[in-house]
């Protein structure tokens, strides 16, 4: 079986300071990935990198995703071919309506695989759908894209367009921050309910709290830019009890 | 056009030269010589079997446009314009039909379908001869006898001149007269055709009236005229233009629209306009100098503006109304997209004078490519105009770093009982928005197509429902290709 994401030596920059410095990391189908670590360790720009924000150079490294260069694809085709990024900050788009933005988003990538693009009935029926997963309510869904969201929503809104797009490899960019814990619930139960042992999911997050409730089979430390550490889901709660400076620590030392 | 054409002749060169859409045109029988003087106005008028009274306006305002300059204030560049370049009557032209869509220039009927315009349209637009298909022909007749039971009247300008000669002379140029500039005194001289729209009393016309559907509407040329009177408590809706590209051998093109509403009347007057910008480079591309006003003369009166704009390499154009009746209402909502080295002056003017009148003004710009896109508006508030309230949201949207947006507003409120709002935003496209786009699959020129219409989308709504969705494909269109 090969891996569905193979990282080989990355390392990205951005206006030239280089933030990845030669990441390692190979994710299956089927498993859950959580990625951890202090502020500025390049949780974000590894997950921004793989979703191919053009605002990162990546200097070198490879990245093989389901067999393809994931490098060489536009950001567009990254997502057709079922990259999801949850983004930490979502973004307003004044005067779009989420059922014209999601519209435009399912048709593009069924016209990637050749399909017809959903008719409207077709397409609202799936949205009722997927909605419910998140306990998203109608309202929002008229509403434009993230405008005058909560915190909580614009997270609710994030698991909601992953639940319409069925990724294949899932990235979830701090998505607990900001929520307080009856939202992480509603998030979360998202999430599970979407997991399937085809699928695969990299949660970011700088706490064990969401991981209470997202399990993860792997546990990663970033750190200045590497993976310093990797473990089960009990190096998580490590983290959680000692902090991060025992793992600065073993990193300053190994360097030494 | 011709290729080989250089800065000074682009004028020269879109009159005279061949129309590179592959149109036969049939100059040399009904044009008569390039240049202006009495002489050509009144062979114009005799052509056109008008009435003295007719010839006489026209003579006027001639004589009072030779007294007049263009005008220079506007935030455009606009080229010296020999206006003894052009030839000023050219009879209703025989187009050579085109057998079929298969002649029609592949680019053209590429943004056709990208627009989604159905294929008599495309035919109708391109020159193909539509004789053929038969529902069009009996969709008009039927729109016309359904009008002429309710007394509406719906037909052009000439006509309008023969069949009801007093109604045109009450309204002629009673809300722009020929003095009011020179494009309108130039237009007043030699206006060529245009539509004639009379709603009587208490009349709610039922459909929207669109140049499309007046019989003889093609080849109304580029001094084109439209008088517009809804009587005390009608209502129209009047729908100027279309989506689909529209090119012109003409370059210069000067036209004016009159409005009349009296008592409790409404007029809703939407316009797309997708005249041909010139190409990527700025070269030709057709000058669109236009008078726009209406005159809410009646107390309760209610006119509406809609405008989209994204056509023509230079726009002068400001859409106004008058508010002379108490409690009178002017609207103006405008979407101007500027690419490539297009430049547009637009906005309006809103004058109250009647008391407790209102208006509101919604203005979105959006400049991309090397264009320069100003808002210019005037809200002026009369001393006896008390309790008057306006509006105005401006806001301007750029998509590269070498265009321009610019916002001039004039407030002029002679009275200390009426309330004027002015609010303005500039903002560029955000590369975030554009990347939350992508990441969900939307291609960038899509993304920004969707951002520009949710920036626009406060004006789109306005339009008729048909004109909107054509509209959010036209601004898409007219995008293409501006981000690198």
């Amino acid at each position: 079986m090969t891996a569905m994401l193979e990282i080989k030596d990355l390392h990205a920059q951005i206006e030239g300071k280089e933030i990845l410095k030669g990441i390692d990391l190979t994710v299956n189908e089927g498993e859950v990935h959580a990625i951890m670590g202090p502020n500025g360790s390049g949780k974000s720009t590894l997950a921004s990198v793989l979703a191919g924000n053009p605002a990162f150079a990546v200097t070198g490294g490879s990245v093989t995703f389901n067999g393809k260069d994931l490098l060489a694809m536009s950001p567009e085709d990254r997502s057709h071919e079922g990259l999801f990024l949850s983004f930490q900050y979502p973004v307003e788009i004044p005067g779009v309506s989420m059922v014209n933005f999601m519209r435009a988003a399912v048709n593009e990538k069924r016209k990637y695989y050749h399909q017809e693009p959903l008719s409207a009935s077709e397409f609202l029926k799936l949205m009722r759908e997927k909605r419910a997963i998140v306990e998203l309510d109608n309202k929002l869904a008229s509403r434009s894209v993230n405008e005058g969201f909560s915190g909580g929503e614009k997270k609710r809104n994030e698991i909601f367009q992953m639940a319409m797009l069925q990724p294949k490899l899932s990235i979830l960019d701090e998505t607990d921050s900001g929520l307080d814990i009856d939202a992480l619930r509603t998030v979360a139960g998202g999430v599970n309910k979407l997991k399937t042992d085809k699928n695969a999911t990299i949660v970011i997050t700088h706490y064990q709290r969401l991981l209470d409730y997202i399990k993860p089979d792997f546990v990663h430390v970033l750190y200045k830019g590497r993976i310093v550490k990797t473990g089960g889901p009990e190096l998580a709660l490590v983290l959680e009890d000692k902090g991060y400076d025992w793992i600065k620590q073993e990193f300053e030392d190994s360097k030494g | 056009m011709q290729t080989d054409m250089d800065d000074k002749n682009i004028l020269d060169a879109a009159t005279e030269g061949e129309y590179k859409y592959g149109f036969v045109t049939d100059i040399d029988t009904h044009v008569i010589p390039k240049g202006l003087d009495e002489d050509v106005i009144r062979y114009i008028s005799s052509i056109k079997g008008e009435p003295e009274w007719l010839l006489d306006f026209r003579l006027k305002a001639y004589r009072h446009w030779l007294t007049m300059k263009m005008p220079d204030w506007a935030h455009l560049d606009i080229p010296p314009i020999d206006f003894n370049a052009i030839s000023y009557y050219a009879a209703p032209k025989k187009k050579e039909g085109l057998k079929s869509m298969d002649d029609v220039d592949p680019e053209l009927r590429k943004t056709f379908d990208k627009l989604g315009i159905s294929l008599e349209e495309q035919m109708r637009l391109s020159g193909v001869a539509v004789d053929a298909v038969m529902d069009s022909v009996s969709v008009k007749t039927t729109y016309k006898e359904r009008l002429a039971e309710l007394g509406v009247i719906f037909c052009s300008i000439s006509e309008a001149v023969r069949d009801y000669p007093d109604l045109v002379k009450k309204y002629l140029g009673t809300v722009v007269p020929y003095t009011d500039n020179f494009y309108a005194a130039l237009n007043s001289a030699v206006f060529s055709d245009g539509s004639f729209v009379y709603i009587p009393k208490g009349v709610r016309c039922p459909m929207e009236l669109s140049t499309y559907f007046r019989i003889n509407a093609a080849d109304t040329g580029q001094f084109e005229r439209t008088l517009i009177v809804a009587d005390d408590d009608a209502y129209v809706s009047y729908l100027e233009g279309c989506t689909a590209p529209m090119r012109d051998e003409n370059q210069l093109h000067a036209a004016i629209v009159e409005i009349v509403v009296e008592d409790r009347a409404m007029v809703k007057y939407s316009t797309v306009q997708n005249w041909y910008p010139g190409d990527k480079d700025g070269k030709g591309g057709i000058y669109n100098f236009v008078t726009k006003r209406g005159l809410c003369r009646g107390d309760f009166s209610k006119l509406s503006w809609t405008q989209v704009e994204t056509g023509s390499a230079i726009t002068w154009k400001y859409p106004s109304c008058v508010l002379a009746g108490d409690n009178s209402v002017g609207e103006f909502y405008s979407v101007a997209l500027t690419n490539n080295y297009q430049q547009a002056d637009t906005g309006t003017k809103m004058i109250h004078i009647g008391k407790n009148s209102r208006s509101t003004i919604v203005s979105k710009g959006i400049s991309a490519g090397h264009s320069q896109n100003s808002y210019r508006g005037l809200v002026r508030v009369a001393k006896q105009a008390a309790n008057c309230r306006n509006y105005t949201q401006c806001d301007s949207l750029l998509l590269s770093d070498t265009s321009g947006a610019h916002t001039f507003p004039y407030i002029d409120v002679r009275n200390d009982s009426s309330v004027v709002e002015h609010e303005a935003t500039t903002s560029k496209i955000n590369e975030d928005q554009i990347f939350y786009c992508n990441q969900r699959g939307i291609p960038t020129e899509d993304a920004i197509g969707l951002i520009v219409n949710g920036y626009a989308k406060e004006v789109l709504t306005k339009l008729p429902m048909e004109f909107a969705v054509e509209a959010q494909k036209l601004l898409q269109v007219s995008l293409e290709g501006s981000i690198g």
